[in-house]
């Protein structure tokens, strides 16, 4: 019998002599080229952590690549980041220029530090879901091929921080994201009434419904949609098997903006749609890869320095974010969900284009 | 090579950044899990759809939570992943790892997985993406036996995370690992047994740039914060100036709150204005360091869209001292939980539970005081409703 409840392993045991010695005890850093944070103690002892991007869904092999690499110049250490980047710790600074030669000759790209796109959080996909409208590593691998100069460089007004999340369930939480990549249905799920009876329980998959479009037919131990209040969420479908969502014809990717987490200068914010509506076609989305340069070269061009794409849209206003981007403005952009009119216009405060 | 056609995936190998193409096929050439997981892939790259079926219940023994049960629906095309569950793994705090200890999960993976991992998962654990029904309960003594353990799923206290923190930053107003790890040890059980109306997450930021977003991503967010004077090193602002940054400009416009004068020698803060939001120190970290009196924020409510809306966390306590053993967090944390799992209906979060019954409920059920740091202003309604022991009783 295994051991149970041990937990993970002690992250004590897991760090370098240098941040047990200094822990707590940091007293600035600088970011002398992009990838590479120089992290000075208050004793005088400095960490360098060289970050690399990576796909995320890494095989093992790839794993022991990055072990030896660790091993050969940090001591057997190494940190993996919240955004998904691979942190090479090391300590002696000799080992720095080495170490980033090795990287580019295996084709790590070295950057995601200070005002660059850093990695592209994201979920699972085709590759491991069973909600999803669609993939998540493809759109992501096509994205950052093409955005690949801003990882590497800092040239950008401020962070920008994408994220892709397959479905509105949002495991990658994409909601509060500089630039949000949205797989989203479009086809009201049809229940299978010939398989709802044994695999769905009714009363949870009414109350699984956030606009109140499905009600129980106690008689035919099944549901029935209204169709005309389906906003396509699949939540149901995650409670109950028996109404498939997917639809190739239909699903696609919508592009939300302007959102952040962090608190410096404006609060943290929800990213806002942009763009409805995107087809998917894989394997390089070449739609979805357009639209997300596009913003970003807008942005570059006209956000002032430090401002996040979330605060330059609230200075310029968004009637000016369409037109500089040539976004089209639909009806869908306009909330109709709870709480919709805290985002209508309540004044005469606004600009013509 | 592997024995599959992969036109469409083969596509993605190309181009700068580093393809996950790669990876799957490297792990195909030994694993026949992997080389048919690349081939349904492919199949969802032509049909555009996806090809897995709704999760069944699968687990080790002892738990309710940790793997995800996944089947393919062409089990016909692809028998190697007919079965093809992942185990969610709980990360060492922060990310940290000794390469010892990340090749002995690697080595457990290749013995009973596909060799194709997440590092890591968007709740922070490391996940091993496809075993079969019959290596979980292997898979998960050989994991345990490697110093490692299952994270949350399902209706249960999923993985705590937090950021870098003291291993690293200067900006950390709080212990985060060890309040993470604390925690993560603390509440073991209530990670792997599900026992809730729905998921909890917990995340630790130690400063308000708030790394790990917890204020977007977790129902109990911890954000570390500071009292008093922003310390300033005058010298150090001066050597600021002289290598190009615009201290009025950059940093005293941008301030949110106007809480700043540069009259080029001198930088002031009104530090009683103040909102602590980060941007002045983040510019100048040499320079400028955050009061010395440390802390945390903790919030409540934040979660995704599913099923009302997504909610950013709310202040509930705007200041908690945090020092091991963290026994008024921990206890604070299992107040919320008693009162959520009372009330809250199935796959009801935190913060919709919370907006049901009201913030007011909510606070007195926790014991907490209201204070004007929860709210951005007060209600402009006159729906107010009042206990009943506000109102006088007509007295005869």
């Amino acid at each position: 019998m295994a051991k149970t409840d041990i937990g993970p392993p002690d992250y004590k045991t897991m760090l370098p002599p240098v941040i047990s010695r200094n822990y707590g005890k940091w007293r600035y850093h600088e970011i002398p080229q992009p990838g590479l944070l120089v992290h000075t103690a208050e004793s005088g002892e400095k960490l360098y952590s060289v970050r690399a991007g990576s796909p995320r869904l890494v095989s093992t092999d790839h794993i022991r690549e990055m072990c030896a690499i660790a091993e050969k110049y940090c001591d057997g250490y190494l940190r993996f980041t919240s955004r998904h980047n691979i942190e090479f710790l090391l300590s002696d600074k000799d080992k720095v220029s080495p170490l980033l030669a090795e990287l580019e000759s295996k084709g790590y790209p070295v950057g995601g530090t200070g005002h660059s796109i850093s990695n592209i959080v994201h979920t699972q996909g085709w590759v491991h879901c069973h909600t999803p409208a669609t993939d998540a590593s493809g759109p992501v691998k096509a994205v950052m091929d093409e955005i690949y100069d801003y990882f590497v460089t800092m040239k950008l007004p401020a962070h920008v921080r994408i994220a892709l999340a397959c479905c509105l369930n949002m495991c990658g939480a994409v909601h509060c994201s500089d630039i949000a990549i949205l797989g989203i249905h479009r086809t009201v799920p049809k229940p299978d009434n010939t398989r709802v009876p044994n695999v769905c329980e009714i009363p949870s998959t009414v109350a699984s419904c956030p606009t109140g479009a499905i009600r129980g037919d106690m008689k035919n131990k099944t549901i029935t949609v209204n169709d005309e209040k389906c906003m396509y969420c699949g939540n149901c479908y995650t409670v109950c098997p028996a109404m498939p969502i997917a639809d190739p014809e239909n699903d696609g990717i919508s592009i939300w903006v302007g959102g952040k987490v962090s608190n410096a200068r404006s609060a943290p914010s929800f990213s806002k749609l942009a763009i409805p509506f995107l087809p998917n076609n894989p394997p390089r989305w070449p739609e979805v890869v357009d639209a997300v340069k596009n913003i970003i070269e807008v942005y570059a061009s006209h956000a002032r320095k430090h401002e996040r794409v979330g605060e330059w849209i609230e200075r310029v206003g968004w009637e000016r974010f369409f037109t500089l981007t040539g976004i089209p403005f639909t009806d869908k952009h306009i909330d109709d969900f709870t709480l919709a009119t805290e985002t209508f216009r309540s004044s005469t405060l606004f600009k013509w284009e | 090579m592997a024995k599959r056609e992969t036109p469409l995936l083969d596509q993605l190998e190309g181009g700068k950044w580093p393809s996950f193409v790669k990876d799957m096929k490297e792990a195909a050439e030994k694993n026949p899990m992997a080389e048919d997981l690349l081939g349904q892939l492919e199949l969802s790259y032509k049909d555009r759809i996806g090809h897995w079926k709704h999760g069944g219940i699968v687990g080790v023994k002892g738990y309710g939570a940790g793997v995800i049960g996944r089947y393919s629906d062409r089990p016909d095309l692809f028998p190697n992943v007919q079965a093809f569950h992942t185990m969610r793994v709980n990360h060492p705090t922060g990310w940290f790892y000794k390469t010892d200890a990340l090749r002995r999960l690697c080595d457990v993976w290749d013995k009973h997985g596909s060799g194709l991992t997440n590092m890591h998962g968007s709740t922070g654990d490391a996940i091993l993406l496809g075993t079969t029904t019959d290596h979980i309960q292997p898979c998960f003594d050989d994991l345990t036996e490697a110093g490692f353990d299952l994270g949350g799923s399902g209706s249960a206290l999923r993985t705590p995370s937090a950021c870098v923190g003291p291993g690293r930053c200067e900006w950390a107003c709080i212990d985060s690992l060890d309040v993470c790890y604390n925690i993560t040890m603390s509440f073991q059980d209530k990670i792997h047994r599900p026992m809730f109306p729905y998921k909890f997450k917990i995340k630790v930021s130690a400063c308000p740039n708030d790394c790990v977003a917890s204020i977007a991503r977790s129902d109990f967010s911890i954000i570390g914060t500071w009292k008093g004077k922003i310390r300033i090193d005058q010298a150090e602002v001066q050597a600021c100036t002289a290598s190009g940054l615009d201290i009025q400009k950059e940093v005293c416009d941008l301030c949110p709150t106007k809480c700043m004068e540069w009259d080029g020698k001198q930088l002031k803060i009104f530090d009683e204005d103040c909102t602590r939001c980060m941007h002045c120190i983040n510019l100048m970290p040499k320079a400028l360091r955050q009061g010395e009196q440390r802390g945390a924020t903790i919030l409540v409510g934040g979660k995704a869209p599913i099923l009302e809306g997504a909610l950013l966390s709310w202040v509930i306590v705007p200041f908690m001292k945090l020092e091991p053993p963290y026994e008024e967090l921990k206890d604070l944390i299992l107040r919320i939980q008693d009162w959520w799992d009372e009330h809250g209906k199935s796959r009801e979060r935190l913060g919709e539970l919370i907006k049901r019954l009201g913030m007011r409920v909510f606070l007195r059920a926790v014991g907490l005081p209201a204070v004007p740091q929860m709210v951005k202003a007060p209600r402009t309604n006159p729906y107010v409703f009042f206990w009943p022991e506000d109102i006088k009783k007509e007295v005869k």
